[in-house]
């Protein structure tokens, strides 16, 4: 028997930062003290706390090494397995408090989680259907086939649960609408084409545990009466779709797939089909075009896929997060999944939380949780003791919450309210060093590049908020931007075809909303008040400061820094591109180079003005 | 379901659930403008212009994509609207180059149109503007990409319409494009160059290179008119400013083509302009052709005519009328020979048809097309068995599309891939010869599994218990080798064809005898009479004839055996009938055929020919013998627009004139009389080739008056029972499809509604020859764009035109 398990991280995040040469380092180190039927490897989904990976347990005791490359493996097990010393320098050291955790339930970015989508992320082999099928899997699914297909929406529905990909739509109301279309043939169809840049969960869902995706699929096309289900996923996620091709395999060999599904009288089978990478192929019609083989862009709605959808028939579309939640709703039944979350958001979302706080990764938190809990009990507060500025929620299309409305529950309706959207659970933390400016024309850089090009107001609008923005943030912004920002975000808002354009301008409108001032700043001052915008700053050297070693001029690149040695250096502005390279090397102690941005003297009084601009006061 | 009441713009109306707010509000006159909006193609409410608002509705609605509500109450001009419609105006014209003082389509487009509605002059945006190469690679159009909208309008039309999808959409985002695949010239693509998308162009990305810097659209006059090319006859715009054509559109009006033409009827028509027109008459003198004056030249003719007549007598003369001639000219033509006291006269074009032609007069009694080119749209199933429509009658291959995109099944059975075999649900590629074998054994398998129409056969046919008793023999089984299909597959062609209520039939009306030409076309009205697909809409024999008035050219009596609308020389009344009329003795005795002439091996007795049109000396494998047999004539006059190979063998060449110079009616080949009118006057000293017909006929003596080719029309017209209720007046705005017996008649969509030309319809015996059969030579090429036989007179309009330069094997043109 064995007597350990250890699990390694496999998702792939780890996988890059080295967890497969750990395996084989730890099988060869193993072989070598003969403890190789003693213990047993196991590659797991993901844990969701990449940034220290690759992530390393030990059972049963569950200690926690985090960051073990393959030389650390030895050690681990002489050390560790055979002389039981715990390998200190591979615990988690917490960045704030600076304690050391040895077990993962003690560490704060765990602690304050509840991982119930990814209930077996990091837990079990996804690679093995009867890890899954011993943690409960396709309990919920048996119990779907004994149920009516209404009863299984009506439970749905009960649960409250929304979906996750975005909108937040009540699942259970878009089965229902599936379920009473009239059809010969419905599919279902998994939402796998995560787009959001840093979004990650669906992959890691997909990686750690795609029976709960299988199965969550089952259950819904079950419910609406399909026996077609496709999984639509990007073509850059190879390693899900690999995990997904053992998964949809071995559940045929079990019968969970197939024919008479359990003995019932239900059939489905699943396709894989790869995307091509298109950020607008998450829009459920585009997608449902892609799939088809036409170009992906979206179409007008209605008819909404669940009347009309893939092929023209009947089509129930949702996402991956939603759907790895279904199984536990039939499993442990909707009231008690109800228990969790807000009145009008029920259950966990899972937030890939990144940005300028001490812990990143994959965060499941209640529904209702305030953003202070996540970005400073989960998230470990800002780096380097900073200023929390603002959190960039929902991606491309969110919007930023700042500071004083940190104590926003998280939930679909707070964050739609203060100007944000849930999206797809993107969680940028900004902090005092970030121009908000700039980060609402990186938005719309994306956005503007990610449209189909279909419809004018989004593909001519949001390249024109993005030029806009970028002569802002390049100190040639006029004192009607502002007002054409607004106008224009209104246009795209109203007009456009689907939800990638009507969402696009979300990224400025809350940035005016919550930052008004950092945008007049830009236009009126020609100062960027974060000293992002490059554009707008000046390098200065401090003459009383400076010691004249000549090391700043030596790394200048365009040779703008003058100065006899031991006298102080004087930066020419015309000269000067704003590399920050002199910044850089001026000695720590000496700091004599200074980053500035006090408005542009020329630029101060410009044609433009009429006199009823700030420039003026 | 019961209308819809809503309010627009503060007026209640009625309209038919499904309708959208765009279509609703055009019923009361409200002029909501739109890009990407085309009626033919699904909407897709991409531009936005056409928002409307919605009251109670959250944000503005895409008109053209959402259906109208009970109680809804829009506003089609409110501020909110105007104020999106001006923000998108303003995003359009920021990227789009303001060259509106040298485009082409200032004047009518619909962004300067709207930005003149609404006041937009200065877009205030300023930023990145695309910067394109222009795609000038093609002889036809330029393609500048700068001007673009990406309505999208085009690539509908390309890829739904007519299936060439030669564009679609590139690249995402502002950098969104439209063009061919890899970024490739239109030239190098599958496009072919039908026009579509110039026509629907709603700004000036698109422009045809021949008008350009010829005329502004508010200084070109629009004359109605007929293409030239094939039978199908569409209606186009011949675009003329001063004395010169600078452009065609297609007639979106025509019931025939409905705005769609190829490349034959948008670029085709610019031999008109040709340098190389024959202008003046010509008198071979010496071997050599000298100009010379009409009086030289007519009188030359006259005393020639006169001289054979008087050597070796009436019969001696011949009359070749062509099928590109007006049904005026035809009839004149006809008249005139058969004046001179001979019926020896015909159509050479013909004679290639007289395969398909003598069939379906045995087996149904009239040659003609059985059904309308439009009711295929409405047909279940569609059975195509050796040709290509898409290619040698594009529109018939349009309407082939859009049937399949409305849900029929089409079976394709040819020896190649065609145009079509792409969006067939059933491709069959047969062995060379197996067409007859396929229909036989469709027909079999139909007996076989009782999906025969046995009310039908009762009632309408003769000949089916020798029929079936013949056919028992066509088993799946035996055939299939010979076709080079499977059991199976023979079946399921069965299958599908009987199993709906309403299937068609579409072949060639050019496959000859030798090749089994009249075989298959009995083979295949023994399957349309088998399932009861005759005699109703949207079913039917679809055997398009090849020239744009052939069909006319036939119903004018430019045959030997029978007078107009088919009446038989051999009937007394009717030779008395045209006596009367005619003023003139007519002959009992039935002409010669061009097959009698030409066929034979024997001496000719044919001794001067009179040739309107026609190239026989370039036309088919034969032509070689073709040319001896014209050679070794007394007396040739040909009348044409070109120096042809024919011409070229003449004694006279009189110049006539091209259709754009002629007023006159063409019968398409759904027997549709449609009126051509003349856009531009005839160069130098041609006439119209009537009144140079009248002005033989005047000088031979006869006694002709006719003030117009009205005059002559309404001559045929009371003579012919099918035209007898047809007139200019009548066909002014839309053509009628004879029979049309009286003037309150609406004309005949569908033949024998009731009853069959020679009453029942006859089933045949179809033997296969099984000695033909395995050393058959594949069926050659059908094309009419192409230079394969049937098509000799279009060919030498193609060859002095500019779409004499298309790239062979494109797209559906293989």
């Amino acid at each position: 028997m064995y007597e350990r398990h250890i699990l390694i991280c496999a998702g792939t995040g780890c996988i890059s930062s080295g967890a497969l040469e750990v395996k084989e380092a730890l099988i060869e180190e193993l072989d070598k003290h003969g403890l190789k039927d003693k213990v047993r490897i196991i590659m797991s989904g993901c844990h969701g706390f990449c940034e220290k990976g690759p992530i390393f347990i030990v059972y049963p005791e569950d200690v926690f090494y985090c960051g073990v490359q393959a030389e650390d493996v030895p050690e681990i097990v002489e050390e560790y397995l055979i002389k039981g010393n715990m390998v200190e320098r591979l615990l988690y050291h917490d960045p704030v408090s600076g304690e050391t955790h040895v077990s993962h339930d003690q560490i704060m970015f765990y602690h304050k989680q509840l991982r119930q989508a990814l209930r077996n992320c990091g837990v079990i082999d996804p690679e093995n259907i009867d890890e899954y099928i011993i943690r409960g899997g396709y309990i919920g699914l048996k119990k779907a086939l004994q149920m009516e297909p209404m009863e299984v929406v009506n439970e749905v529905k009960t649960s409250g649960l929304r979906g996750r990909g975005g909108a937040g739509f009540p699942t259970g109301m878009k089965w229902q609408f599936a379920n009473s279309s009239k059809g010969d043939k419905k599919y279902v169809v998994c939402n796998a084409d995560e787009g959001d840049p840093g979004a990650f969960m669906d992959r890691s869902l997909l990686e750690g545990d795609p029976h709960a995706i299988l199965e969550g699929m089952m259950i819904s096309g079950r419910a609406i009466g399909a026996d077609e289900g496709y999984i639509y996923v990007r073509s850059e996620y190879p390693l899900a779709i690999k995990r997904l091709r053992t998964a949809i395999r071995q559940a045929e060999e079990y019968g969970m797939l197939g024919e008479n599904i359990l003995g019932f009288d239900f059939n489905f089978k699943i396709k894989i089909k790869e995307g091509a990478g298109a950020f607008v192929c998450g829009e459920e019609t585009a997608l449902l075009a892609s799939i088809e083989g036409q170009r992906g862009v979206p179409r007008h709605r209605p008819p909404f896929p669940a009347v009309e959808g893939l092929w023209s028939k009947p089509t129930c579309i949702n996402n991956v997060e939603t759907l790895a939640n279904v199984p536990l709703i039939l499993r442990r039944g909707a009231e008690k999944f109800a228990t969790i979350g807000t009145e009008g958001s029920k259950g966990t979302k899972v937030f890939a939380l990144t940005g300028k706080v001490n812990n990143t990764g994959l965060v499941e938190v209640p529904m209702g949780v305030t953003i202070r809990e996540v970005v400073f009990d989960i998230g470990g507060g800002i780096r380097y003791g900073k200023k929390f500025k603002a959190a960039q929620i929902g991606g491309p299309s969110g919007g930023c919450i700042p500071d004083e409305h940190l104590d926003l529950p998280i939930d679909f309706d707070s964050l739609t309210a203060a100007g944000a959207m849930m999206g797809s659970g993107g969680l940028v933390v900004v902090d005092e060093d970030t121009c908000m400016v700039d980060m609402a024309r990186y938005f719309l850089n994306f956005t503007r590049k990610e449209s189909c090009g279909q419809c004018i107001p989004c593909r001519l609008g949001t390249t024109q908020m993005y030029e806009i923005l970028e002569d802002i943030t390049e100190g040639r912004g006029k004192p009607e931007d502002i007002k054409l920002l607004e106008e224009l975000a209104w246009a795209i808002k109203k007009g456009s075809m689907c939800g990638l354009g009507q969402t696009a301008p979300n990224p400025v409108l809350t940035t005016l909303r919550y930052f008004r001032d950092e945008y007049e700043a830009h236009v009126y001052e020609k100062r960027c008040p974060a000293l992002v915008c490059k554009a707008l700053l000046q390098y200065r050297i401090d003459p009383e400061k400076c010691i004249g070693c000549r090391r700043c001029a030596k790394e200048c690149p365009v040779d703008a820094i003058s100065g006899e040695k031991k006298e102080p250096h004087v930066i020419d502005q015309e000269k000067c591109i704003k590399c920050g390279a002199c910044f850089e090397a001026c000695p720590k102690k000496v700091q004599a180079v200074e980053v500035l941005s006090e408005g542009l003297p020329e630029l101060k009084e410009t044609e433009a003005c009429e006199g009823d601009c700030k420039c003026q006061s | 379901m019961s209308a819809i009441k809503l309010t627009i713009d503060g007026r209640e109306i009625e309209v038919e659930p499904g309708t959208t707010i765009l279509e609703a509000a055009r019923q009361i006159g409200a002029d909501i403008p739109t890009f990407c909006h085309d009626p033919e193609l699904p909407p897709n409410g991409a531009c936005r212009i056409c928002v409307v608002e919605v009251e109670k509705a959250r944000a503005l609605v895409a008109s053209c994509v959402t259906p109208v509500a009970p109680g809804m109450v829009i506003h089609t001009e409110s501020e909110r609207v105007v104020r999106a419609r001006k923000e998108i105006l303003n995003l359009q014209i920021a990227n789009h180059p303001l060259v509106c003082i040298t485009c082409e389509k200032t004047g009518e487009c619909k962004l300067q149109d709207y930005c003149y509605r609404y006041g937009v002059s200065d877009s205030g945006y300023v930023g990145e503007v695309k910067d394109l190469p222009l795609d000038d690679s093609n002889p036809f159009f330029v393609r500048d990409m700068n001007k673009c909208i990406l309505c999208g309008i085009c690539v509908g039309k390309c890829q739904d319409v007519v299936g060439a999808g030669a564009i679609d959409f590139t690249k995402r985002g502002f950098i969104s494009n439209v063009g061919p695949a890899y970024e490739d010239k239109i030239e190098d693509s599958t496009c072919v160059f039908c026009g579509l998308c110039i026509d629907s162009c709603p700004v000036g990305a698109l422009i045809p290179k021949v008008g350009r810097g010829k005329g502004r659209p508010w200084e070109i006059e629009k004359t109605r008119a007929i293409c030239p090319y094939c039978s199908v006859g569409c209606g186009i715009n011949l675009h003329v400013r001063g004395s010169e054509i600078i452009g065609v559109t297609a007639d979106q009006q025509s019931p025939v083509n409905r705005g769609h033409l190829c490349a034959r009827g948008k670029f085709g028509w610019d031999y008109q302009k040709s340098s190389e027109r024959l202008t003046v008459p010509l008198v071979k003198s010496n071997g050599v052709f000298v100009e010379v004056s009409w009086e030289e030249a007519l009188g030359l003719i006259v005393d020639n005519i006169e001289d054979v007549r008087n050597r070796y007598g009436s019969l001696s003369l011949m009359g070749l009328c062509s099928p590109k001639a007006t049904n005026e000219e035809s009839y004149l033509f006809q008249k005139l020979i058969r004046s001179l006291g001979s019926n020896n006269v015909d159509s050479y074009t013909r004679h290639c048809h007289a395969p398909s032609v003598n069939a379906l007069m045995k087996a149904l009694g009239s040659a003609a097309m059985t059904n309308s080119i439009e009711e295929l749209t409405g047909t279940e199933a569609i059975f195509i068995i050796e040709a290509d429509p898409l290619d040698s009658h594009p529109i018939i291959g349009y309407r082939v599309r859009e049937a399949v995109r409305s849900g029929a099944k089409l079976i394709v059975a040819n020896e190649k891939a065609v145009g079509l075999s792409d969006i067939a649900h059933y491709f069959f590629a047969l062995e060379p010869g197996g067409a007859l074998a396929l229909v036989n054994t469709m027909s079999n398998v139909i007996l076989e599994e009782g999906l025969h129409d046995q009310a039908f056969i009762g009632k309408r046919t003769e000949g089916f218990e020798a029929f079936r008793k013949a056919i028992a023999g066509y088993t799946p089984e035996f055939t299939a080798e010979l076709t080079g299909l499977t059991e199976a597959e023979i079946r399921t062609a069965a299958r599908v064809y009987a199993g709906v209520e309403k299937a068609a039939i579409i072949s060639s009306a050019v496959i000859r005898e030798e090749e089994g030409g009249d075989q298959l076309v009995l083979a295949l009205v023994n399957l349309a009479l088998l399932t009861g697909n005759l005699g109703k809409n949207s079913c039917g024999l679809y055997l398009p004839y090849s020239e744009n008035n052939l069909q006319g050219c036939a119903d004018m009596g430019a045959l030997p055996a029978v007078l107009t609308g088919y009446q038989q020389l051999k009937e007394k009344a009717v030779r008395e009938k045209f006596s009367k009329a005619w003023k003139i003795p007519i002959s009992e005795k039935e002409g010669y055929s061009a097959a009698d002439i030409f066929n034979t091996k024997k001496e000719s007795s044919i001794k001067a020919m009179f040739i309107l049109g026609e190239n026989p000396a370039a036309c088919g494998e034969e032509h070689e013998k073709t040319a001896e047999i014209l050679k070794s004539l007394d007396f040739l006059v040909v009348q044409d627009i070109f120096m042809t190979e024919t011409a070229a063998l003449a004694d006279v060449v009189l110049p006539a004139i091209a259709f754009a110079e002629k007023l006159g009616t063409y019968t398409n080949t759904e027997r549709r009389v449609q009126l051509n009118r003349p856009a531009v006057e005839p160069p130098e000293e041609a006439y119209p080739d009537w009144e140079v017909i009248a002005e033989l006929a005047g000088w031979l003596g006869f006694e002709w008056n006719y003030d117009s080719p009205e005059d002559i029309f309404n001559e045929m017209a009371a003579l012919t029972p099918q035209y007898s209720g047809i007139s200019y007046e009548r066909i002014e705005a839309e053509g009628i499809q004879w029979p049309c017996p009286g003037k309150n008649h609406p004309g005949t969509r569908y033949l024998y509604e009731g009853r069959f030309g020679r009453g029942l319809g006859l089933f045949s015996i179809i033997e296969l020859d099984h000695s033909r059969k395995f050393d058959q030579k594949p069926l050659p090429e059908i094309h009419s764009i192409g230079e394969h036989g049937c098509q000799c007179i279009s060919d030498s309009m193609r060859n002095h035109s500019v779409i004499s330069s298309m790239k062979k094997n494109r797209g559906g043109e293989s």
